[in-house]
């Protein structure tokens, strides 16, 4: 039996090193995408092996960065009045060869106008295929932004929106505006089998999809005509394994060479493995304490700004976090533009906290910390994280009583302003400020709940809102920059944390790097030695 | 042999029944809905969530929405996945023949080791051996599952090199799906070494979601064997002369049988709740991974059709079982 497992085991060694000749490089994916059209879904994972490996979108994001790069649009330009935006498109781009679809021609408008009007026109045919639930088109509010889309030629698009909004290059950057075939739509409709569009993918991207197993693998292979060049990698094999420890498991035998989401235990031996290059980055997100300031004693400042200071931060970053994070002093991640460096934290004081309560009024305060029932990057331990604040708190004479619910229940009511404190965070969808500030702190947020600190406040509301209408980057700036500011002193929560992500990496495979929006991009420049 | 088949069959029908009702209300009591764990942090306005949920048709009443599920059930349609937007009767059918090739080499692995060693235990009662095998069942029986094959991954994966840690096949083949049992599809397939692949990649996850019911059975043949080999016809069969392995063989194994095929009938279940372990730890791609990804996203239908499909296959063994007594002994068909 040893023998044979033995052969068995050289012959599978053998053919690893055979298979990295051919470059072959192997993701070890943590789940099953819940499909193959990004803008149908919402998760990361199908991101990944979708828009990230088989589309492009008009704009994309650069490996590495936030920055907005041309994508299937060669440039683009702006009305004076941000109300038009018209794309120049990208010549000669093809589409995916399939077994099941050959295209006859290259991209054009038509594709675009079939991409935007299935999310958008419900009249489209279609529109309602696969559900017609299209998850991040309704978050980021487009069907209300869109006004009209026209094609002015084969080769260039105009949008005109509603009403001005700065982040709508960035939001055509996203996995949900990938571009489908409006000529392979064509081909599924006209066989009566509309379904196969969003399950037997064809794209513009890197590679091209050849097979998928539920919970097993998926396969590519380099898409030859690629307009933005071949991939280095010959073959790309998704091997989904939902648990981390297993995952790290087949990186230390070679059985694959990137893994995402590492167990925070294992980390520390991976950053001592010889074999691992274990890459990290500040995450795209923020974990906060968020006061309902409709609540008394929360409605007042110096309240607020005292609960701040009597928080020991570091503590938490060094128990929950185990050093995988950074504290947070802002509501938006350093790696965002517009990252107000210059804004001061609250010093931990718990003795000025105290002097700050009693100043105002508050003694033998009794309040609740509501403390999440999943782990978030943002915050892997609600629970800890809540006994760590309660315990602070209770040093300057406030009682706290944790609370947790369902995690659909805890949603629903913290939006509708049930709890006094709640943990929550965010994690960031296009690398704009707007998608933090104005989503979780906006008047109108708090209105429908997402602001969980229920917090209107007119000048931060009305800087926002400039920031938005105004194209020029620099001037954008300066208004997040003086929005931060406000939001500080109004200290609606307490900013905790910014996770750090940790991505292991082989060390034949070079070229590889950590997307801040959490995406795994696997072509522009990666390759394996 | 008919009617005793018959009125199995007759029995099975408001378990069937008992089984949607379950499965129905259970995923129902779950706090939360799929609308409200999709949109997680992002939310969904009162208005939106009201039309998605009424486009999936669970603002009708409950009872409502009950019937409506056992209309279409009886019509062989088990609803559509609200993450994937696929049949939940195609999803399950591609994964199952995952769950049902692991738990057929996990059961054959428990039945082929451990009737022997029960057997052996049986005859050489008392001595070290008999202690030996009883110990190594009873922690085989105790052991977690989720902390045994992590064991055996860093053993046999990390450290001996001889087994791969996770997945049916090697990502060098790429064995075309006919039957869904790898095995059988690597042979059809004509690429060299798949087949090898394979079995090296079953060798760990058998041996793991096999090691509780090979403890059980082991158990269940020694004390089946000591109450045998005490009754009167054995010992008149010792006495006539034959050989000890006849007595054995011929006489004793048979009647003990009997408990033992109805443990590992029961096996069956312990076999499926084990599977979700064991496919988790080893990126097996079955139905047990599938179940509960579906209950944590709320897919109410994945959730339905998958436990109904698995009650229905527990149930089918249970009555193959119930078969094989009477073959085993004609007088329960009485």
């Amino acid at each position: 039996m040893k023998k044979t497992l033995l052969a068995l085991s050289l012959g599978l060694g053998l053919a690893v090193s055979g298979a990295a000749q051919a470059k072959t490089l192997v993701f070890c994916s943590e789940g099953s995408p819940e499909g193959f059209n990004p803008s149908l879904y919402s998760a990361g994972t199908t991101f990944d092996a979708s828009s990230q490996t088989l589309f492009n979108r008009l704009v994309q994001f650069e490996a590495g960065s936030t920055k907005v790069v041309p994508g299937l649009a060669e440039s683009w330009t702006a009305s004076a009045d941000g109300l038009e935006y018209t794309f120049k498109l990208r010549k000669g781009v093809k589409f995916h060869t399939t077994k099941d679809f050959t295209p006859t021609r290259d991209f054009n408008a038509d594709d675009i106008l079939f991409t935007f009007n299935r999310m958008w026109k419900e009249d489209h045919p279609y529109h309602d295929v696969s559900g017609g639930d299209y998850k991040y088109f309704g978050w980021m509010s487009m069907g209300d932004l869109l006004k009209s889309i026209e094609k002015v030629d084969d080769y260039t698009v105009k949008f005109t929106l509603n009403y001005a909004e700065a982040p709508f290059v960035s939001n055509m950057a996203m996995d949900f505006a990938s571009v489908l075939s409006a000529e392979y739509g064509d081909v599924l409709a006209a066989a009566g089998k509309k379904d196969d569009i969003d399950h037997k993918p064809v794209g513009t991207g890197p590679f091209v999809f050849k097979s998928y197993q539920k919970d097993a693998m998926i396969r590519y292979t380099a898409h030859d005509d690629y307009w933005g060049g071949r991939s280095n990698i010959d073959k790309l094999v998704f091997a989904i394994n939902t648990d981390a420890n297993v995952r790290y498991q087949k990186m230390k035998a070679g059985e694959c060479h990137v893994m995402p989401y590492p167990n925070p235990a294992d980390v520390a031996a991976m950053d001592k493995d010889p074999d691992i290059n274990l890459m990290r980055q500040e995450g795209l997100n923020v974990g906060y304490l968020a006061f309902n300031t409709e609540k008394p004693p929360f409605d007042q400042k110096a309240v607020r700004q005292a609960l701040n200071m009597a928080i020991n931060k570091q503590s938490i970053l060094d128990v929950v976090f185990k050093g995988a994070g950074s504290i947070a002093k802002n509501p938006i991640p350093p790696t965002i533009w517009s990252y107000n460096n210059d804004v001061k934290d609250y010093d931990y004081d718990p003795e000025k906290a105290k002097a700050m309560l009693a100043a105002a009024g508050v003694t033998n305060l009794k309040t609740n910390i509501w403390a999440m029932p999943v782990q978030r990057p943002y915050n892997p331990n609600a629970r800890r994280m809540a006994e760590l604040i309660q315990a602070d708190w209770a040093k300057v004479g406030v009682e706290a009583e944790i609370v947790t619910f369902e995690w659909g229940e805890y949603l629903k009511r913290s939006k509708n302003g049930e709890h006094d404190t709640v943990l929550l965070g965010w994690t960031g969808d296009n690398g704009d400020p707007d998608n933090f500030m104005y989503v979780l702190l906006g008047c109108d947020s708090a209105k429908s709940g997402g602001n969980r600190a229920r917090w209107c406040n007119q000048e931060f509301d009305s800087t926002l809102r400039q920031a938005k209408q105004v194209t020029d980057q620099a001037k954008r700036t300066a208004l997040y920059e003086k929005a931060q500011v406000i939001f500080k002193e109004e200290a609606p929560w307490v900013t905790i944390a910014h996770s750090v992500v940790f991505k292991p990496v082989r060390k034949e495979v070079s070229g590889f790097k950590v997307h801040p929006l959490g995406s795994h991009i696997f072509y522009d420049g990666v390759d394996i030695n | 042999m008919l009617s005793f088949l018959i009125k199995r069959l007759l029995v099975l029908v408001p378990v069937f029944f008992g089984v949607t009702l379950v499965a129905f209300g259970f995923i129902r009591a779950l706090p939360g809905d799929p609308v409200e764990v999709l949109a997680g942090e992002r939310g969904v306005t009162p208005e939106r969530h009201a039309e998605l949920m009424a486009q999936m048709g669970f603002d009708k009443p409950i009872w409502q929405q009950y019937f409506s599920y056992i209309g279409d059930v009886l019509q062989g349609d088990l609803g559509t996945s609200l993450i994937t937007n696929r049949p939940v009767i195609e999803e399950f059918f591609e994964l199952f023949p995952a769950t049902a090739e692991l738990a057929i080499c996990a059961i054959l692995f428990a039945v082929i080791i451990g009737i022997p060693a029960g057997l052996i235990a049986a005859v050489k009662r008392g001595s070290i051996i008999d202690q030996g095998i009883m110990s190594f069942s009873l922690a085989g029986y105790s052991m977690p599952i989720f902390w045994w094959g992590l064991l055996l991954i860093i053993l046999f994966s990390n450290t001996l090199h001889l087994t791969p840690v996770s997945g049916r096949l090697s990502f060098l083949f790429d064995v075309e799906p006919v039957t869904g049992f790898m095995l059988i599809d690597s042979l059809l397939g004509d690429e060299d070494g798949a087949f090898a692949s394979a079995l090296h990649h079953l060798v760990l996850p058998a041996i793991v979601l096999g090691t509780i019911p090979l403890a059980v059975i082991a158990r269940q043949t020694r004390s089946a064997m000591l109450e045998v080999l005490s009754e009167d016809y054995v010992r008149t069969a010792k006495a006539k002369g034959l050989s000890p392995v006849r007595v054995i063989a011929l006489h004793a194994l048979r009647n003990a049988m009997i408990t033992v095929v109805t443990v590992i009938g029961l096996q069956v279940a312990v076999l499926l709740a084990g599977a979700i372990l064991t496919e988790t730890i080893f990126g097996w791609p079955g139905i047990g991974k599938w179940i509960i990804f579906s209950v944590f996203s709320r897919d109410y239908y994945a959730v339905q059709g998958g436990l109904l499909l698995i009650a229905v296959c527990v149930m089918t063994v249970n009555l193959i079982v119930d078969l094989l007594y009477g073959l085993i002994n004609p007088r329960i068909l009485h």
